[in-house]
């Protein structure tokens, strides 16, 4: 490891002074990612999984666990929020649970706990940590060593929510340099159908680090839709992980939307593990000034029959940095593979800077795989068409970044939030240039 | 209205029209007629004011404005429209949505009042009965996966919802088969006022019978080289490109001797 040994001994020295309820049922399971953790350090840029992004920034600052929440009242919230009240809504701050500010409604048939609470209570939650891979993946080790808080969502067979249930994570910490490890389980069993969506928020602008893992198994039959929205502040840093496994016919439909941050990871992973599985993937990130966005995406396909979709959608501005990464495998027994995906980048800047990484490993002979990227600038053609008609080259310029990402925009099926990440699309281009997101 | 006077442009190195003078007056149409490469698409893109052209001599004026001061938005929002020869696709962006931003925007310029979506869709439902377009384009997206023939007529049903004084058709009749060239026409035809005004860029004459001339230009070699009334475009016909390019040379001859 070239890092610092420090670093690592920051974490290892945090897990060892969390108190025993704390660690509650999952102690062990603590343990063994800690050690995982301490074993693999955090990666650098020689690892190929980050070869675009440098961790640097996160692993020469110190962080710190944040030990409860900051408490907020409901009208600080507000306007982060595009949810109604007919939505469960778990409000997460600084990584725990803020009861006073969430609203569960019953259904019959469906579970929804916080992880904490069912930890402390010396519990133990099936299935956490055998989804996400936290023996050779640091970040999911260094999460699962030190999860605080998150959602425990388990759907019964043939149940189907139809209000989405919306986990919102606040960064609010009184202090610089803090860290939050928010943990979460969705349990979709056999034809359950529901809407999980993840938002990331951050309130203040000092530098903090969230490092989430959301682990997802789907039964046979089952569909979840997954919408994560990243809107940590200007100086944050964000490693995320949403990890599924799929049984034979069930259905995933993933959108992660990236602006915020100093610097974002966002891994979105799925094993089409029964025959007759899918998904879709699709994102999109919007970037300005010098914030890196980093998404990569592995879809494994395990069995015959399976079928993915993915479109990704990038729009740099500024000195920022894009990195998408997209893995397609097809073990030798998924035959009939049918698979597309494409990521398409618009910069806006001269400086700004895309990497794009189609990766697709084929061991099966029966399928259908097809892969695109691009990176293109704005049509010049296109902007003397749309000024001919009237319109003054701002808005022009603003119709076409919006008409870029519509497309991909429109496959997110909760309205609300459609039209949120379209109003946001919209509220930040100004002039034709993106604008911060804190501005 | 539009006075052109010993217009030069260039695109990159090379000077593509080489000293124009054109003067269109209210409720005239003038057609521009070359072959290829004379510079006649040129002209009419220099005149809405495409960034691809500089412009190196000469001057445009437009009811007494300085054309070339003005930016492709102003133009439009003066009365000028520019009819594509390759109409451009925005995937993305639906017809209603680009045609009724691009109303509001010209009224908004003319000091009226903005028309909201309802409103608008009764402007539109008229205007797209005069090229026989199915109501459905309004939801698709600007002339992605449209066919030749249904590009240009989205081209007219712009033309005819922001309604300009000054229209320039820059071979609308390419690609179109004789169905089509008919309702395109008729549409322009029935647009006509004596109030506005329309240059009619074309290589061929069979436009010209359906939407008639006041007055002929031919442009070989970014100039006008020739100019009548509409009998040139039939004599163009009958004789072809070249008879105008063996009389100039002659001329050209004569005058060295």
């Amino acid at each position: 490891m070239t890092q610092p040994e420090t670093a690592v001994d920051h974490y290892v020295g945090m897990f060892e002074s969390l108190d025993h309820a704390e660690a509650g049922g999952a102690g062990e399971l603590r343990r063994r990612a800690m050690d995982r953790f301490a074993g693999l350090g955090f990666p650098t840029m020689k690892n190929e999984d980050w070869h675009y992004t440098s961790v640097a920034p996160i692993a020469t600052r110190s962080f710190n666990r944040t030990g409860s929440p900051t408490s907020l009242s409901a009208g600080e919230l507000d306007q982060y929020l595009f949810d109604s009240p007919d939505w469960t809504r778990l409000v997460f701050v600084d990584g725990w649970l803020a009861p006073e500010l969430s609203s569960v409604h019953d259904h019959p048939g469906v579970q929804i706990s916080d992880l904490s609470s069912m930890l402390r209570e010396g519990g133990k939650v099936p299935q956490l940590g055998t989804i996400a891979d936290h023996e050779t993946v640091a970040f999911t080790a260094l999460n699962t060593a030190l999860m605080q808080d998150g959602a425990v969502i388990t759907v019964a067979g043939n149940v189907e929510v139809a209000q989405p249930i919306h986990l919102v994570f606040l960064s609010a910490h009184p202090v610089p340099q803090a860290a939050s490890f928010p943990r979460n389980l969705v349990v979709l069993e056999k034809g359950a159908r529901a809407t999980v969506i993840e938002s990331y928020v951050g309130l203040r602008d000092e530098s903090y680090l969230t490092v989430s893992v959301t682990e997802i198994a789907l039964g046979e039959g089952a569909r979840l839709e997954h919408i994560k929205v990243q809107n940590e502040s200007a100086g944050a840093f964000h490693v995320a992980t949403i990890q599924a496994r799929q049984e034979r016919d069930s259905d995933l439909h993933s959108f992660s939307y990236a602006s915020g941050a100093e610097l974002s990871r966002t891994n979105v992973n799925t094993l089409l593990d029964g025959s007759g599985s899918s998904c879709t993937m699709n994102g999109m990130y919007m970037v300005s000034g010098s914030q890196h966005v980093d998404h990569q995406t592995s879809i494994e396909h395990a069995q015959p029959n399976t079928t993915s979709r993915e479109i990704y959608k990038g729009i740099l501005d500024g000195h920022s940095h894009g990195v998408f990464n997209g893995k397609v495998y097809v073990r030798p027994e998924a035959q009939k593979t049918d698979g597309k995906q494409s990521n398409n980048n618009l910069l806006l800047s001269d400086h700004a800077r895309v990497d794009t990484k189609p990766q697709l490993e084929i061991f099966a002979d029966d399928v259908k795989c097809t892969h695109g990227a691009t990176v293109g600038r704005l049509d010049e053609v296109a902007l003397f068409y749309m000024k001919s008609r009237g319109l003054d080259a701002e808005q022009a310029r603003t119709l076409l970044i919006y008409a870029f990402a519509a497309d991909v925009l429109e496959e997110i099926t909760v309205k609300p939030v459609k039209d949120a990440l379209e109003a946001a699309v919209f509220a930040r281009v100004r002039g034709g240039k993106l604008e911060m997101a804190s501005d | 209205m539009l006075e052109i006077k010993g217009l030069r442009a260039n695109i990159g190195e090379n000077e593509i029209l080489k000293g124009i003078d054109l003067t269109v007056n209210k409720g005239e149409i003038h057609a521009v007629m070359g072959p290829n490469g004379s510079g006649k698409s040129t002209l009419a893109q220099v005149i809405a004011g495409h960034p691809a052209y500089e412009v190196t001599a000469g001057s445009v004026t437009y009811d007494g404005q300085d054309l070339l001061d003005m930016e492709p938005e102003e133009r439009a929002q003066a009365g000028i429209f520019l009819a594509f020869q390759y109409p451009v696709e925005i995937p993305g962006v639906t017809n209603a949505y680009f045609l009724r931003s691009a109303y509001n925007a010209v009224r908004k310029a003319r000091g009226e009042e903005e028309v909201d979506p309802l409103e608008f869709l009764d402007v539109m439902e008229e205007k797209m009965k005069l090229v026989d377009m199915d109501p459905s384009m309004l939801n698709r997206s600007v002339n992605a996966g449209f066919s030749g023939g249904e590009k240009k007529r989205n081209e007219i049903v712009q033309l005819a919802v922001l309604n300009p004084r000054l229209a320039i058709l820059d071979e609308t009749d390419s690609g179109l088969d004789i169905d089509a060239l008919r309702i395109v026409a008729d549409g322009v035809n029935k647009l006509r006022t004596p109030e506005k005004s329309a240059i009619v860029v074309t290589h061929y004459q069979r436009l010209l019978n359906y939407i008639v001339p006041d007055f002929v230009h031919v442009l070989a070699g970014g100039r006008i080289v020739k100019s009548g009334g509409k009998e040139l475009a039939l004599e163009l016909e009958e004789h072809g490109y070249d008879w105008i390019q063996n009389e100039q040379s002659a001329a050209g001859a004569g005058s060295r001797a």
